[in-house]
């Protein structure tokens, strides 16, 4: 049925698919200090990311240490890739090759959610929809005629988009309103934000793995300053009386 | 001790120096907040030169590697990510204080009569500042850097003749490339610092030969033998001075008095540095901006080009006028202007507490416009904008052809024989 609607909707508005990019983002509500949800991030990313992306800044060993992954699992993961642990975690795939696949390189991800945002990528893995007209099969509402596919498809279903339809006058006129799976993933609507999530939570870890303990560091720093500055003052204090 | 202090001194005036210019250096005790930030931009100037030091050390000055680099830096080096943010928000900091402690001088009239040549130095140190934090962007070779670039060295192909010749030989290219890279590196790291670092010599040089103002914008020191003993200072100021003029009583030596002051202000000042350090070193966007984490493409052009926060008021005048020589010109004399104030301001009343209203009017107009040029160069272009910031443009310099007019006649209030509390 869904598909059905799909089809008429694509009949009678051909270029309602052109969705021009401006689509709100979703806020992510991300947690770096959730080390399973960034643990269960780095298995999404291993499983269906590092395919085609890299992570060309970022060691395995370094990764597995921040976040908290034990040995078993961490030689799972290199296994998959064929990597040490002292290596920085790259593709497998040849430049080229990708290039004359996708018609453009993969970007590397190592930094994407201080380029893009978390709430940029955390929308942009939702809101793929299908769409014949694309070489991949797939569009996307906040990042329109993107060269990838829809890799989560198994996991979030066939994702169809939908409209806020409104009358005015004699005409209606269409909004994209977001988009619903067709139920056909193994994971429920809900399940599947939180592997997003979890997968944007680890991207942002990623982007500046150095976050939290500058964060510790910091709140030592500003106390010492803070102590040092009450010193000073009292000194000062102390000092400019006998010249007021 | 004493015997090696001894033998230094008559070979070194160790303690001469210090004396004069600064255990024993007479500065005015009404010096408020606004004079710390000639202090606290010495202190970034040094945090810049060792964070710099040990960003070299890892650096490589490659297109093919400076990125990566800049990312090993952030995330192999030990405590590479402090230093690296230590001097990406310092280069932010400095601009906040130098232009801090230029409003100073304009608002007490620090570079009126005889502080014309002491203005002119911390000028060039701003021109100097200004070519030292653009080359400093372009080193990261992030998307910004990149077209950052890009869009400035441009501008000196607008210059009639010899413009698009000069601008090959400022890229060492055809197009901005890793020959552009590896000489604005040079110049980073060892030309434009040594000139830096010479020009806050003379600027300080230049500020103690004719003495610290002050908010009140009156002398401090007086004719030799005027002054009687009681209106004297009581502390002790370098012979140096003294055996030229007579000091009031409204001095104190520079320490320990204006240090501790100096450094309540360090502390408060480290404070909100180190949070921006530690908590949030890309300040939204505006200290490290967004696209700067893509490596460079020339092929790939950035939806948005902003030059970083500290230039988008001279940006926004470049892009108020439609031809881009006449834009140019507009933007060089935005900064001509202000070298040129100590002249265009004819007053003889220094600080704006004793000057006429419409002065104080006129100058928070000055200081409010080139904020919001700056905020209109760092945003999207929208039509509004366009014809906000020609106004705006115009603004900033009624600024100085206003005070040139009035400056000469003004109507000012009576100065105190002294300084007040």
């Amino acid at each position: 049925m869904k598909k059905l609607v799909f089809i008429l909707v694509m009949c009678f508005h051909p270029f309602g698919f052109s969705a021009t990019g401006e689509y709100g983002l979703d806020h992510a509500e991300i947690d770096l200090k959730d080390k399973a949800s960034l643990q269960r991030g780095a298995k999404v990313f291993m499983n269906y990311c590092l395919g085609c992306h890299s992570m060309q800044y970022q060691r395995y060993q370094r990764t597995f240490d921040d976040i908290g992954i034990d040995e078993e699992l961490a030689q799972e993961y290199l296994q998959y890739s064929g990597a040490k642990a002292s290596d920085y975690v790259v593709r497998a795939m040849d430049a080229k090759d990708a290039e004359a696949w996708f018609g453009v390189e993969p970007p590397d991800l190592t930094l994407v959610a201080r380029v893009r945002g978390t709430d940029w990528i955390y929308t942009y893995l939702r809101t793929f929809y299908k769409d014949d007209s694309r070489p991949f099969g797939v569009n996307n509402l906040v990042f329109p005629d993107v060269a990838m596919p829809h890799v989560l498809e198994p996991l979030q279903g066939t994702p169809i988009v939908t409209y806020n339809e409104e009358f005015k006058g004699s005409d209606t006129e269409k909004q994209v309103k977001g988009v619903i799976t067709d139920g056909s993933g193994s994971l429920s609507s809900e399940e599947y934000d939180q592997v997003v999530l979890d997968l944007v939570n680890f991207l942002e870890y990623t982007g500046e793995p150095t976050r939290l303990v500058s964060e510790r560091i910091g709140r030592w720093v500003l106390a010492f300053i803070s102590v040092f500055g009450v010193l000073v003052y009292l000194l000062k204090k102390d000092y400019w009386r006998e010249v007021h | 001790m004493q015997k090696l202090m001894n033998w230094i001194e008559q070979r070194l005036p160790v303690k001469r120096v210090a004396d004069m210019h600064a255990m024993q250096y007479p500065a005015p005790k009404n010096m408020n907040f606004w004079y710390v930030f000639g202090f606290l931009s010495m202190v970034v100037l040094v945090n810049q030169i060792i964070s710099g030091i040990w960003l070299t050390m890892h650096y490589t000055p490659t297109a093919e590697g400076a990125f990566a680099s800049v990312e090993f830096i952030m995330r192999e080096v030990d405590y590479g990510y402090i230093i690296r943010h230590m001097h990406s928000t310092g280069a932010s900091a400095f601009f906040i204080v130098v232009y801090l402690h230029m409003f100073r001088g304009m608002m007490y009239g620090s570079y009126q009569k005889p502080r014309e040549l002491l203005w002119i130095f911390g000028m060039m140190i701003y021109l100097a500042l200004m070519a030292e934090a653009f080359m400093g962007y372009v080193l990261p070779w992030g998307q910004m850097s990149y077209w950052g670039a890009q869009v400035i060295v441009s501008l000196f192909g607008a210059i009639p003749v010899i413009g698009p010749d000069l601008v090959i030989w400022i890229q060492g290219d055809y197009v901005v490339s890793g020959a552009t890279l590896n000489r604005f590196f040079a110049l980073h790291v060892i030309a434009v610092p040594l000139v830096i670092v010479i020009l806050v010599f003379l600027h300080i040089c230049a500020l103690h030969e004719v003495g610290s103002n002050n908010p009140d914008g009156v002398s401090v020191k007086f004719k030799k033998d005027s002054l009687s003993k009681q209106d004297k200072t009581p502390f002790k100021i370098h012979q140096y001075y003294t055996n030229k003029h007579d000091y009031s009583d409204d001095v104190v030596p520079f320490f320990p008095y204006m240090v501790l002051k100096d450094f309540v202000a360090l502390s408060v000042f480290l404070f909100g540095f180190c949070y921006v350090l530690f908590f949030a070193p890309e300040m939204g966007g505006k200290f490290l901006e967004h696209p700067n984490f893509e490596v460079a493409n020339s092929l790939k052009t950035p939806e948005h080009i902003f030059p970083v926060w500290y230039f988008t008021p001279f940006y926004a005048i470049l892009k108020a006028v439609p031809d881009k020589l006449f834009g140019i010109m507009a933007m060089f004399s935005a900064i001509v202007a202000l070298f040129a104030l100590p002249w265009i301001d004819r007053g003889h009343v220094r600080s704006w507490r004793y000057r006429s209203g419409f002065h104080k009017v006129n100058l928070l107009v000055f200081a409010l416009v080139f904020v919001s040029l700056g905020y209109l160069g760092g945003t999207p272009q929208e039509a509004w904008k366009l014809i906000a910031s020609q106004v705006l443009t115009l603004l900033y310099f009624s600024f100085f052809v206003l005070l040139f007019l009035y400056s000469k006649n003004e109507w000012t209030k009576p100065l105190p024989a002294r300084i007040t509390r």
